[in-house]
């Protein structure tokens, strides 16, 4: 690793102050997708500014449907929010499933999102819930804030404070698991909500990152079941392919791990 | 540099480091507890699992100076005076390691899952949650055996406080 300069924030406010101040300075929020690019030497910030000490940015809230999760709450805390297993199940279950416990003990919602890694999983459960990314700046709805694989909306030192989700009616999550990686070789997370509105979102299969299904979301408005996504066909043209599995097994995965999220929202 | 201070296995220690010093080279070389170990570069193996404000936490991917002001425990905090803690006695019983690199990351886990679970733990469970812990030797068999064991002997909701 690169030397670096570390820095505490206290605030909001402070976080951003102090980011400003580096040539090169990037947020720390749970460390475990900065610090091993770190040790890699694939990333080198002049400055770090540890997240985990903002009091605004941390914990869950529900307040009547809307969810709040501050962008520094971890996976461990997601997976096991009672507040969040009673509005929001797939969530819950999401976050039980990213990496092992000890990445789940330090990584947050906010470092996920803000890294927009291809096969991450919040991405996918955060696009199919139209959640709000709340920034120090402004707020932007999850359609517009992931612009492509790695890339988001956030522009060079905005800070995720919280996102904000409606709870739906029903979603689920199902994620065919990398074998050693635990990364999504394809997840699928199915919301419904209470006008009968559904939205599809896939991740760790497209070329260019998270992205919506249409053709299931129409099947799936029009009858919420597993058999409904029968008559469709994914087309695999725009999906990864890698050592790992072609886009033409992908495209399959989508639909099965589709199928699997809809039984598992109920 | 910066200035760092913590609790390690209930002694308050200070030390100066470079601000990209890894906890784990923090413990290892400026404390000279080395039974954490370091295993890969890319934060998959484990065997740097400690535990950090009660959480186990990879050493090797968190800074120094994000554990300042922290309590730590590490795999010397488990034993109290010449008696081992029951999930180390567990692995002696249940064959839980070969060449024993792994093992203190394992047993760090493993605490961490008992003190979560308690009693409830099913093997299911156990093996799910070792997704983090790599070993080379054992085929985990006698590992997931161990735990099982430890978390029995344990009890549902006994937290064995560490000395
Ligand atoms: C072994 C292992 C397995 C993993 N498995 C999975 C998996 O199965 N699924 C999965 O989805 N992920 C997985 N991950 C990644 C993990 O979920 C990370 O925690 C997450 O991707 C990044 O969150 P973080 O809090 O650690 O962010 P950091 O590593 O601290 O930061 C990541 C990036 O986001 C920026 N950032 C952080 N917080 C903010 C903020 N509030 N506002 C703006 N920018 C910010 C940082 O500057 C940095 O560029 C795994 C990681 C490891 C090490
Ligand atoms: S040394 Fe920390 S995970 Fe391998
Ligand atoms: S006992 Fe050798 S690596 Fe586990």
């Amino acid at each position: 690793m690169y030397a670096t300069n570390y820095h505490r924030a206290s605030s909001v406010e402070d976080a951003v102050q102090l980011v400003s101040g580096g040539d090169e300075a990037k947020f720390l929020s749970g460390g475990q997708t900065l610090l091993p690019t770190m040790k890699q030497r694939l990333a080198a910030p002049s400055d770090l500014v540890d997240l985990r000490h903002v009091a605004a940015m941390k914990g869950i809230s529900v307040n009547g449907g809307t969810i709040r999760i501050g962008a520094a709450t971890t996976h461990a805390e997601v997976a096991n929010s009672a507040e969040i297993a009673a509005a929001c199940p797939g969530l819950c279950h999401l976050a039980a499933h990213i990496g092992d416990p000890h990445v789940r003990h330090m990584g947050t919602i906010g470092g996920s999102i803000a890294n927009n890694d291809p096969a991450a999983d919040y991405p996918a459960g955060l696009l199919a819930l139209n959640a709000t990314i709340v920034t120090n700046t402004r707020s932007i709805s999850a359609d517009d804030f992931f612009t492509g694989m790695f890339d988001t909306a956030l522009e060079e030192g905005e800070l995720i404070v919280a996102v904000e989700i409606t709870a739906p009616a029903k979603c689920g999550y199902a994620k065919f698991p990398n074998p050693a990686s635990r990364y999504a070789l394809t997840g699928v997370f199915v919301a419904r909500q209470g006008d009968g509105s559904v939205r599809v979102a896939v991740t760790g299969a497209g070329s260019d990152g998270v992205f919506r299904q249409a053709e299931m979301e129409q099947a799936l408005a029009s009858d919420f079941s597993a058999t409904a996504l029968d008559g469709v066909s994914v087309d695999d043209s725009d999906l990864m392919a890698d050592i790992h599995a072609s886009s033409a097994y992908r495209a399959n995965l989508v639909k099965v791990m589709a199928k699997r999220a809809v039984t598992a929202a109920g | 540099m910066v200035s760092v201070s913590m609790t390690v296995n209930g002694r308050t220690v200070s030390g100066q480091c470079e601000d990209r010093t890894l906890l784990v080279q923090f413990i290892r070389e400026n404390l000279g507890l080395t039974g954490t170990h370091v295993g890969c570069d890319t934060s998959q193996c484990g065997a740097c699992v400690v535990h950090v404000d009660g959480k186990a936490v990879k050493s090797c991917t968190m800074l120094a100076a994000q554990a300042d002001g922290s309590e730590v425990l590490t795999i010397e905090g488990l034993a109290s005076g010449g008696e081992l803690h029951p999930v180390q006695a567990a692995f002696r019983a249940n064959h839980g390691l070969q060449c024993g690199f792994c093992t203190p990351g394992m047993i760090m886990s493993a605490v961490d899952m008992i003190n979560r679970h308690g009693g409830k733990l099913d093997e299911k469970t156990v093996r799910a949650e070792l997704e983090g812990n790599i070993c080379r030797c054992t085929g985990y068999h006698n590992i997931v055996k161990a735990i099982l064991d430890a978390a029995s002997t344990m009890g549902d909701g006994t937290r064995v406080a560490a000395q």
